[in-house]
């Protein structure tokens, strides 16, 4: 019993990741209908960025905030220079776009701080959380930000009036327009969280996978997956749908003989495609039905 | 009376398709006036090339300003507030916040809220269901709240495509009153998009008849309604 509570818990921490990066990946999947590939890669380079930061002597928690102006910046940068451009170009142009950003960014990283892996501290300590071996107060830190990063988007979203005018830009460009929104600029600003998102996932998760150019592939599927089964028109199905992952994962990893560590990643794909045929929009997504 | 929304020379194009020749129109300030027209005569067309939302040359000016070359927000902007075809509802999101994204471009938040209370008036069905997902609101209740959030732009001039498409008489009638009531009491001019030429010519005060993406006719509603052939094509009698 003290395993299952333990996997399970181990499993929420790890799931609150996915569950940003899904978050991400769904805030550009609503803002431009396409799955951003290179949100890992992202994410990994604000970590690089945070770590680059710390080594130069910038105290933790301001090399946190650095990074993540830097990647809300950097993503609007993007998304002016790549995409914008290619807004109306066919799916197939877009997606060889999100395939160069990935190269280009696992390229730039690699150059500038190599491949060795680097060890990435935790504010948070790692010992037992509240005496309890069930888990770590790091991991405990990666629960606590996560449900605090999603509890300030939905009072985003729900309350403040650029959040109703992403959500309109989002759910029907024309009518948007027409009440006067710059749609276009919505866009970039759903880019820009999204980055931001995807920093605080890399920051969060590298002292766990240690830091070096790959180390968000693995999690990027998870976060696909979690998208995927939340709904990608969801933030909080990707939510939801990241922390139930986690937890999957873990306890799939735990109990079925044979797939232990090594195998964990056919699961999140397994996972993948058996959503997309049983419930495709995902646990919480709406169907699309477009008109012909 | 000076013209507020002046049009000259407007063609308009989908792909290789034109789909306006050439139309030449102007709408005095105060003014509600309708255009009719056959289905494909380049009516919703008109309505999308003022707010460029179609590609289009000849010139547009509102108020002395010309509108080329402006992106559809900033057109909005300007005061013009749009009703499309179809009627462009947030359907996800409920009835007060699509109210508050018609008014999203101004910053003056007690008038917004005092605007919303002024719709509720005009449409009394909109505050029982203002936590409602506008979706599920009927067609009539629909174009209700379309009109009403445009009227959050507090509009100088407003453009109606088909207000009445899909809606029982009743709905429209009364629809239709609203119109002509925002029009004289809160000066708004109204163009409005007709293929129910009865009703619409009832309510304007001037008329264009428009055909193949050309003006064939103008003159007061009157006249127009009078006319033998508008009478033959438009209003069956």
């Amino acid at each position: 019993m003290e395993l299952f509570i333990n996997q399970v818990l181990a499993g929420i921490a790890t799931g609150a990741i996915y569950a940003c990066m899904a978050l991400a990946v769904v805030m550009i999947y609503q803002a431009i209908d396409h799955l951003n590939f290179a949100q890992g890669e992202m994410a990994m380079f604000s970590t690089f960025i945070a770590w680059q930061l710390m080594q130069w002597g910038v105290p933790y928690w301001w090399a946190f905030l650095l990074t993540l102006a830097f990647s809300f910046a950097g993503g609007i940068a993007i998304e002016r220079m790549l995409f914008k451009p290619l807004a109306k170009a066919p799916i197939l142009t877009n997606v060889a776009g999100f395939i160069a950003l990935f190269a280009i960014v696992n390229s730039v990283a690699g150059l500038t701080w190599d491949f060795t892996i680097k060890q990435f501290p935790t504010p948070f300590g790692s010992s037992p959380f509240l005496g309890s071996q069930l888990i770590s107060t790091h991991q405990a830190g990666m629960i606590g930000v996560t449900v605090g990063l999603l509890i300030l988007l939905y009072l985003f979203f729900q309350f403040t009036r650029i959040g109703l005018a992403m959500r309109a830009a989002a759910s029907l460009p024309e009518s948007a327009r027409l009440v006067g929104i710059n749609t276009s600029w919505m866009i970039a600003l759903g880019w820009g969280m999204a980055s931001a998102i995807g920093a605080i996932a890399g920051i969060l998760i590298a002292p766990v996978v240690f830091l070096e150019p790959n180390m968000m592939g693995g999690v990027l599927i998870y976060g696909f997956a979690a998208a995927v089964l939340g709904g990608l028109t969801s933030p909080l199905g990707a939510v939801v749908g990241g922390f139930l992952v986690g937890v999957f994962e873990n306890l799939a990893g735990t109990y079925i003989p044979g797939v232990g560590n090594e195998l964990k990643l056919p699961i999140a794909l397994a996972l993948i495609i058996t959503v997309l045929v049983l419930k495709p929009a995902g646990l919480f997504g709406r169907p699309i039905v477009k008109r012909v | 009376m000076t013209a507020m929304l002046n049009v000259k020379d407007l063609r308009a194009y989908y792909g290789q398709v034109q789909a306006l020749h050439g139309l030449s129109f102007s709408l005095n300030e105060g003014s509600l006036t309708t255009l009719l027209g056959a289905n494909g005569a380049g009516k919703t067309t008109t309505l999308r090339a003022i707010c460029n939302m179609v590609r289009s040359t000849g010139a547009i000016e509102f108020e002395g300003k010309p509108l080329s070359g402006q992106s559809t927000e900033n057109v909005v902007r300007l005061g013009i507030a749009h009703v499309p075809q179809g009627r462009g509802t947030f359907t996800t999101m409920t009835v007060e916040e699509n109210l508050q994204l018609g008014a999203i471009t101004r910053n003056d938040k007690k008038g917004v809220v005092a605007d919303i209370e002024r719709m509720y008036e005009h449409f009394p069905v909109l505050k029982e269901r203002h936590t409602q997902q506008a979706g599920t609101l009927s067609g009539g209740e629909q174009q209700m709240l379309a009109v009403a959030r445009a009227l959050m732009l507090r509009p100088r001039l407003m453009l109606l495509d088909e207000p009445s498409f899909g809606l029982a008489p009743l709905i429209v009638r009364e629809l239709f009153n609203i119109l002509g009531k925002i029009n004289r009491q809160d000066k708004v001019t109204i163009l409005v998009v007709e293929q129910n030429a009865q009703l619409a010519l009832e309510l304007a005060d001037k008329a264009y008849v428009i055909e193949t993406g050309r003006i064939v006719m103008s003159g007061s509603a009157a006249e127009i309604a009078n006319n033998e052939d508008v009478r033959k094509s438009y209003l069956g009698y």
